[in-house]
């Protein structure tokens, strides 16, 4: 499986009050569980990204619980109102335990 | 509390229909699946119509993703804001999507994301407010090529 990299799109500035749209892709199978192997006739084990959140100088604002039925390549797309600058950190939780995180800064204008 | 004549006849329709299904393992979710999820999610409450949309194709040629996006209305203030909102599939082997959890940061209750359909079906939306008020919105997408793997 290709290396699994979270790509994140947030503007690198806002005014104050405002609200900003953030964009969040990350490459990832989401097998659902239900699928059989054509060869063996076995059901492939579910391994899917679970949990989605997104916080901003340390304080969650955003989650979302994820099942199967999100497709393949998550995409969530949500806001944050932006008062102050700082750094946003979205963190992605596997099935398998494993927690993929990126960062991104914003200034404020003026 | 009052039980009119047609809930009194719903109730016992659904009571058959649990009984008659309960031995067989569903396929695909059945309507006691959503009603249960919907339940459990409003704590109680019964959800009214209006304030939270759903936004989606009215045909979707793929259902291994169909982009859909839901909107609540709310001043997002720390005193009345929307908290949380359940995303529903009524046709999915399992009927849970998603769940969007919101906070005043969030500015506005707005969240779109790509779902598995598998076959035509009613996406559902509950969105539970910060008062405890729940509402509710669906909309029927239409799937050409069903997108779980079956």
């Amino acid at each position: 499986m290709a290396k699994i990299r979270p790509r994140v799109k947030v503007p690198r500035s806002a005014s104050k009050g405002d609200v900003i749209e953030i964009k969040t892709l990350i490459n990832h199978k989401m097998e659902t569980g239900q699928r059989k192997d054509r060869k063996t006739g076995e059901k492939i084990p579910r391994k899917i990204i679970n949990k989605f959140s997104a916080a901003f100088n340390g304080k969650t604002f955003f989650e979302t619980d994820i099942d199967p039925a999100v497709s393949a390549n998550p995409y969530i797309q949500f806001h944050a109102k932006v008062m102050e600058a700082g750094t946003f950190k979205f963190s992605w939780v596997d099935d398998d335990g494993t927690v993929y995180t990126t960062e991104k800064k914003i200034k404020l204008d003026g | 509390m009052d039980t009119t004549r047609r809930e009194a006849l719903a109730v016992g329709i659904g009571a058959v229909a649990a009984l008659t299904l309960a031995p067989v393992v569903p396929a695909l979710a059945s309507a006691n699946a959503v009603d249960d999820a919907i339940a459990k999610f409003a704590g109680g409450k019964k959800p009214t119509a209006g304030k939270v949309a759903v936004s989606a194709p009215e045909i979707a040629e793929n259902g291994n993703t169909v982009p859909i996006a839901i909107e609540v209305e709310s001043p997002m203030t720390e005193q009345d804001h929307v908290t949380d909102v359940l995303i529903l599939a009524d046709g999915n082997p399992n009927p849970d999507v998603a769940t969007f959890h919101f906070t005043p940061m969030s500015g506005m209750a707005a969240a779109s994301t790509r779902i598995r359909l598998a076959k035509t079906q009613n996406v559902i939306a509950v969105a539970k407010m910060s008062d405890g008020s729940v509402f509710m919105d669906k909309k029927t997408i239409k799937v050409t090529i069903g997108g779980c793997g079956g």
